[in-house]
């Protein structure tokens, strides 16, 4: 066995003139989660836990867009969703459409556990939680200032768009890379995700998404985090995670890409991640993390920056943005 | 090369023993439809308006599980899924949750041409549905005797039923109950290689309100790329957890395989029982494997070949069915 190691992101895209005290705090909120998750590994908790727990943290924190913290709806409104998956068995839940529950990504874990299906959306989502008595508070309760403050913008930028894909002047001017995502300039665009991806002490792969979607959206849109294959996937081979343009990611199907190019092209984790990010995503922008049963890790984003942050149980532990 | 089309009207458990009154009026809207699209595909329409169009052909059939005679939740309500897919731009679009929009597979067609996402669902999706224009109708439009019926019957047996072509005994020996079939679909390719799949379902009876099956999720009930369309049907929580349908396409990419042979690897590899597909490649093949009893389905080539079917062919190549 070569041991446990655990991958965390909170979002692909960021905004290069971002603020160092916001820097400090994704960076603190980042470490501690991956403190959390080994613990639990060295204490020899299953994979599918430590995702559990570890996204949950990162649903609480504000700083991150999942749970308190979520993109808005263009009704200003918080819907979110999420997904797991145990690589061990391929079992999921995955939940959409909520806006009450504190810890979606929990009670996607109980539509995997406790009922007969892998998918629960909105009022059926709801009542369920309520049946499983989780966790619940007011829509209000997720709804931050700063995300009110960013609905305004984005719903200017869009006004200004028909087509988003016709380029808008550029409000910053660190180069590197495309300064807009999902139609809206980077310092209005909000990282809409976060993951976790783990294998345990015995070699068992699992992942977790939960993220409020993309700002400004459609009520009723589903994006990528909630769908196996596009957001979230974990096998006996790898587990992944996926952030970034929703769309993009659906289409492209890349979580599960990952893990095809290693089980029918042979590549190990590092060179599936690698592929997945240059030949699947054309235009698309996003960002992954992923684990291999093996005990490796790997990230990949095409992105400028991508939340992130990794440990190993040989010692390795790093927390970067860009 | 050539034109090529298949279609299903789901895959399960379907009794040898089916009678009759039940069996024609299947069989004919599969012809029917099988009819259309390769009438379509000869006027050199495009696949995804192909596949479109058969498929709205069977939302409107009231004797399969979409669209009218979509299969009733726990709560005797209709909620309807459905998702369409371009092969070539790898465009998609979905729809989950929907209870009065009465062609399911164009309102997701929308979603994809019309909007910056992929996939609606429930309120947001009815509301989309109204701004659109297209036909709504009473959620009772959808409803029939039949899926009272089944509703009823599964209730008794406290089970999520996924045959509906049975009336479940309460005191059934039959654990396999749980046997599948659910879903409309249809995949076209046209002699340029173009290829589209769409699928749409009323999901599983009984299920619980706000459950989302396989049908909408693009890579698992659905996919099409320049490989090959592919749409699938039968138990939506093994179809999810398998990738049925990215997994057909990312066989022949990855592996090379044919596509009769990643077909039959994918649907092997899922646990008997539990799931049907058809598939068409970028060369104008066909095949429409299942690990279940049976699977309603049609298909047509260029080539003068054609199939309707619900049972499997015999080693001899001749359809169980013409033996009855």
């Amino acid at each position: 066995m070569v041991g446990w190691a655990i991958a965390v992101h909170g979002g692909a895209g960021v905004d290069p003139s971002l603020p160092a005290e916001r820097q400090e705090a994704a960076r603190r909120v980042l470490s501690r989660c991956l403190a959390l998750g080994a613990s639990a590994l060295r204490a020899g908790r299953a994979a599918v836990d430590v995702v559990e727990m570890v996204v949950r943290d990162l649903e609480t924190d504000p700083v991150f867009n999942s749970g308190r913290g979520s993109a808005l709806t263009r009704d200003g409104t918080v819907e979110m969703e999420a997904s797991i998956m145990d690589g061990r068995g391929r079992r999921c839940g995955a939940v959409s459409g909520l806006t009450t529950v504190k810890n979606p990504v929990s009670l996607a874990r109980l539509v995997m556990d406790r009922s007969p299906h892998s998918y629960l959306a909105f009022d059926g989502a709801e009542e369920f939680a309520r049946q499983q008595g989780v966790e619940v508070v007011d829509n209000s309760y997720f709804v931050t200032d700063e995300n009110v403050s960013m609905l305004k913008l984005a719903k200017e930028a869009n006004s200004i768009l028909y087509d988003y894909r016709v380029p808008i002047p550029e409000t910053c001017s660190a180069g590197a890379g495309a300064m807009q995502m999902n139609g809206l300039p980077i310092s209005i665009y909000a990282p809409e995700t976060v993951g976790c991806a783990v294998v345990d002490a015995n070699g068992h792969c699992a992942s977790a998404t939960s993220t409020g979607g993309l700002m400004n959206k459609m009520c009723g849109r589903i994006g990528d985090s909630p769908l196996i294959g596009a957001g979230t996937y974990a096998c006996g081979a790898c587990a992944v995670s996926c952030t970034g343009e929703g769309e993009a990611i659906i289409r492209s199907t890349l979580a599960r890409d990952v893990a095809a190019v290693m089980e029918y092209k042979g590549m190990r984790l590092q060179e599936a991640v690698d592929w997945a990010i240059k030949e699947r995503l054309d235009e698309g922008k996003a960002g992954l993390i992923a684990v291999s049963g093996d005990g490796e890790v790997a990230f990949g984003f095409n992105t400028v920056g991508m939340f992130r942050g990794c440990a190993t149980e040989q010692g390795l532990m790093e927390v970067a943005i860009w | 090369m050539g034109w090529a089309i298949a279609l299903h009207g789901g895959a399960g458990d379907i009794p040898f023993s089916l009678p009759e009154e039940r069996r024609a009026p299947r069989e004919a809207t599969l012809r029917h439809c099988l009819d259309l699209g390769v009438a379509a595909l000869r006027a050199n329409r495009p696949p995804l308006d192909v596949v479109e169009l058969v498929v709205r052909e069977l939302e409107n059939s009231p004797c399969y599980n979409a669209g009218k005679g979509s299969v009733l939740t726990t709560a005797g309500t209709v909620e309807m899924e459905a998702c369409i897919m371009d092969g070539n731009t790898n465009n998609c679009g979905a729809v989950s949750g929907l209870s009065t929009v009465v062609n399911a597979i164009s309102l997701a067609r929308l979603v994809m041409e019309k909007t910056p996402h992929i996939y609606l669902a429930f309120d947001g999706a009815e509301a989309f549905a109204r701004e659109q224009g297209v036909e709504i109708m009473d959620p009772s439009h959808f409803i029939t005797p039949e899926n009272i019926e089944r509703l009823k019957n599964a209730k008794e047996a406290n089970r999520v039923q996924i045959d509906y072509t049975q009336p479940i005994k309460a005191n059934s020996t039959n654990d396999q109950g749980d046997s599948q079939i659910g879903t409309v679909g249809c995949v076209a390719v046209d002699n340029h290689g173009n290829l589209a799949s769409a699928t749409s379902t009323g999901g599983l009876v009984n299920k619980m309100v706000g459950r989302i099956g396989d049908t909408p999720i693009i890579g698992s009930g659905t996919y099409a790329n320049s490989f090959c369309a592919v749409s699938a049907t039968g138990k939506g929580e093994s179809i999810i957890r398998a990738t049925v349908a990215r997994d057909v396409a990312a066989l022949m990419e990855y592996k090379g395989l044919s596509l009769k042979e990643a077909a039959a690897y994918v649907v092997e590899k899922v646990p008997k029982g539990n799931v049907g597909l058809v598939a068409v490649s970028a060369n104008g093949e066909v095949t429409m494997p299942f690990n279940t009893t049976g699977m309603f389905r049609a298909c047509a080539t260029e080539e003068g070949y054609s199939e309707i079917a619900i049972w499997p062919v015999d080693s001899n190549g001749i359809s169980e069915d013409s033996q009855k």
